[in-house]
């Protein structure tokens, strides 16, 4: 690609001169630099190693991932799969992981909705919005994440027992044993309205790519949404119709001390969700409001001179290019907040840094308890960096 | 516009009238930041009595209702059944009154409070200078090793006729800033090895940075903070140990090093390539290159983003809390761990909140100032 520019003259490789064995040869330099920095560097390396394996035999310290297989016995409260203490190590740090995700999808989620808003909102015309919004991101970002984790927490366990629980609307019920809410009894059919509306997502989409495909032959705009409105929701409500229309609520009650049936959220995961999505969403508007400050007014205008309605304008000049600039730092921000809620260990929501922490101060094997920290947290960034990367590589400015 | 009302002749005897009320002063300021229109209106009116709610809540909570002190029994116990009482209603004062000290210094011997107080005056001053430009220049290292120097002696004593106090009963706000001043006068000059070893043609150096790089940047805090708690020890020859406080400090520096590297490199690719290949036409050999040409304006470029760096690793020296390193936060959820105190830790919180958020501020409008000014020869 790049030959294209290139002039030609430079094209020519320079000539192979003989290496000259003098500290004058940038060359011979190089590689003298090189191997005196990868020699330290590796010197120190196997320092560090041989000192580890010698104090792991004086303290008959075992090594190897062998007791991933060995009984657990460590209670977890939240869990996704079924889990008992009974079960391995590697269920549990399986457990933990799934916590881990568990708490930091949702949260990019609801901070990328939530920072979007307050982003916009710092660049309302109204004074006392954008004062609010200017103040809410100011106070949050100077204070540390982990004093507000433990403030939330705080608050939270503050919060009346089961018995005189907040009680706002029937069948909620706040208290500091979290929140308790009513919940569906999941059956088939729920599963199968699901699968439905992602199918019915799917094929709106495919079928907005074929109107416009049409509209790019001829020139004839296609109405879209009813057939959209459709497909994404008449088609599950049709298929759980089809099924039955199953539809059973189990409601929380008192049942001694504590509340029976419904779905609970525990105060340890309130706390930790609410302090990751209210700070990264501080910083999630900042970068919205770069984004759309950086679009220049005489986009807005040049489009709406082109006779585009108010929200083609947004959809098809401004947001493309505003998401330009906001994509990259977004993904930093979304690493952040997963990054950040490895905090959890702090008040006790049980994440793989929790489990692994527990882990390796019971097996003793320090060494793999880290390394397997390390290596989830490697992993969940490599793959949200390259989606984003992705991502952007798509949106990005196609130039010459 | 302005043609018009040129162009057109003034009658004899018109004045120049006044712009009417509805356009200019707080009467057209209100119409257009606050009522522009029905939308912004019920906007205001709505927000307008919330805010006001949540003032008048907040200053009941935190003025009115509020208890300051509490009296001690024959024991020194405090006696916080008034707070209690207040059930929520009113906040307990009285908290960080009895405990500030403690919040503050830790567990340093009580009356010699003065001298870690006296450190954290000499960091501040410490941050003032090196916020003036003036002395962006050589001097600025010699200051840093006088101050740090004069910090560590008046910490550790033992010279002077000043008490020594061993380094596990420091703590508090003196221990917050020595992690996160110690580990970017350190943290600073790796990151700009770092950041040119991953812009060096030397394959080996540049691949070693980049793996240093993305090996940080990718895992979390804590996990580096266990790794220097529990793994370090095995790391060394048997019988030398370093302490807690300094193991935690290396982590830091590692981590924030890798931070920096990012944000200086950046500062190096946005030098022009002309400057790097003047300087290669002018003779000067890498380092004199480097050091003369490229450095001092790159470094000058990243300086705002470097603020805003700094502002996140003071943040991040919280984190110790969790392999139980006594900074400003740990002595604050500790001083409410006595049974006396259990419950008010929202008070503590915001206590120790307000020091952080008056730390970050000066910082962050430091920034913003400074990123205007650097800037100003961009703006027409």
């Amino acid at each position: 690609m790049s030959d294209a520019i290139v002039d030609p003259r430079y094209r020519r490789k320079p000539p192979k001169r003989p290496l000259r064995l003098s500290w004058a040869d940038e060359r011979i330099r190089g590689i003298v630099w090189q191997v005196l920095v990868v020699g330290v560097v590796f010197g120190i390396i196997y320092w560090l190693w041989s000192n580890t394996v010698h104090n792991l035999e004086v303290r008959r310290i075992a090594t190897g991932f062998g007791f991933l297989h060995r009984e657990a016995g460590l209670p977890i409260a939240e869990h996704l799969i079924s889990y008992e203490p009974t079960d391995t190590y590697l269920r549990a740090l399986t457990v933990g992981v799934l916590n881990t995700l568990k708490v930091a999808v949702i949260g990019v989620i609801l901070a990328t909705i939530i920072g979007t808003f307050i982003g916009i909102a710092r660049l309302s015309k109204n004074f006392l919005v954008s004062k609010i919004a200017g103040f809410y991101i100011e106070v949050i970002r100077d204070i540390p994440l982990l004093l507000q984790l433990l403030f939330w927490y705080t608050i939270l366990q503050g919060l009346p027992g089961p018995r005189q629980s907040f009680h706002p609307v029937e069948g909620v019920f706040l208290s500091n044993r979290g929140l308790r809410m009513p919940s569906l009894v999941w059956e088939g059919a729920h599963t199968a309205t699901v699968l439905s509306v992602v199918a019915g997502i799917v094929l709106a989409w495919l079928y907005g790519r074929h109107a416009r495909a049409l509209q790019m032959a001829d020139g004839q705009p296609r109405r879209i949404w009813p057939a959209a409105v459709a497909l994404i929701f008449g088609l599950p409500v049709a298929v759980w119709l089809a099924l039955g229309a199953p539809w059973t609520i189990d409601w929380p009650a008192m049942r001694g001390f504590n509340f029976q049936g419904g779905m609970a959220i525990s105060p340890e995961y309130a706390a930790l969700l609410t302090g990751l999505v209210t700070y990264t969403a501080a910083f999630i508007a900042e970068v919205v409001r770069a984004g759309i400050q950086s679009v220049g007014l005489g986009q807005w205008e040049a489009a709406q001179a082109l006779g585009l309605r108010s929200g083609s304008v947004l959809r098809l000049i401004v947001l493309p290019q505003a998401l330009r600039v906001i994509i990259p730092p977004m993904t930093s921000n979304y690493l952040n907040l997963t990054k950040n809620s490895s905090l959890a260990v702090a008040i006790g929501y049980q994440d793989i840094v929790s489990i692994a922490n527990t882990t390796l101060n019971q097996t003793g094997q320090a060494i793999e308890g880290i390394a397997i920290i390390m290596a989830v947290y490697l992993t969940i960034s490599l793959s949200i960096s390259l989606f984003m990367n992705w991502y952007n590589a798509r949106i990005a400015l196609v130039e010459r | 516009m302005s043609d018009i009302t040129v162009n057109t002749p003034l009658t004899s005897g018109s004045e120049h009238r006044a712009a009417p009320i509805s356009a200019i002063g707080p009467v057209a300021w209100l119409r257009e930041n606050l009522f522009s229109g029905w939308l912004s209106t019920a906007v205001t009116l709505v927000l307008g009595y919330l805010i006001i709610r949540a003032v008048m809540g907040f200053v009941d909570w935190a003025f009115i209702n509020a208890i300051w002190s509490v009296p001690l029994n024959a024991n020194g116990v405090a006696q916080t059944q008034a707070c209690r009482e207040l059930h929520g209603s009113g906040a307990c004062w009285a908290v960080v009154t009895e405990k500030h000290r403690f919040m503050l210094f830790g567990t340093y011997p009580y009356e010699q409070h003065w001298r870690p107080a006296v450190v954290c005056l000499l960091f501040i001053g410490l941050f003032i200078v090196s916020a003036m430009r003036r002395f962006w220049n050589w001097t600025l290292i010699p200051i840093w090793m006088v101050t740090l120097t004069a910090i560590g002696m008046l910490m550790w004593g033992g010279v002077f006729g000043l008490p020594f106090v061993q380094q596990e009963r420091w703590g508090g706000l003196p221990i917050t800033l020595i992690l996160s001043t110690f580990g970017l006068a350190f943290a600073f000059p790796l990151s700009i090895l770092v950041a040119l070893g991953r812009r060096s043609n030397l394959p080996a150096i540049k691949v070693l940075c980049v793996v240093y790089v993305e090996l940080i940047r990718g895992v979390p805090l804590i996990s580096l903070l266990f790794m220097a708690s529990v793994m370090f020890p095995l790391f060394l020859p048997e019988g030398m140990n370093i302490d807690k406080l300094l193991r935690a400090q290396i982590a830091i520096i590692l981590f924030a090093g890798a931070y920096l590297a990012e944000v200086v490199r950046a500062g190096l690719q946005s030098l022009p390539k002309g400057q790097y290949e003047a300087a290669d036409a002018m003779g000067l050999s890498y380092w004199q290159k480097t050091g003369f040409i490229i450095l001092p304006q790159a470094l000058r470029m990243v300086i705002p983003p470097l603020v805003n760096t700094f502002i996140g690793f003071f943040k991040d020296t919280s984190l110790v809390l969790i392999i139980g390193i006594f900074d400003l936060l740990t002595a604050g959820k500790t001083a409410i761990v006595e049974p006396a105190w259990q419950g008010f830790g929202v008070e503590v919180y915001i206590f120790v909140g307000l020091i952080y958020l008056v730390f970050c501020f000066a910082m962050s409008k430091y920034s913003q100032g400074l990123e205007a000014d650097l800037n100003r020869h961009r703006r027409r």
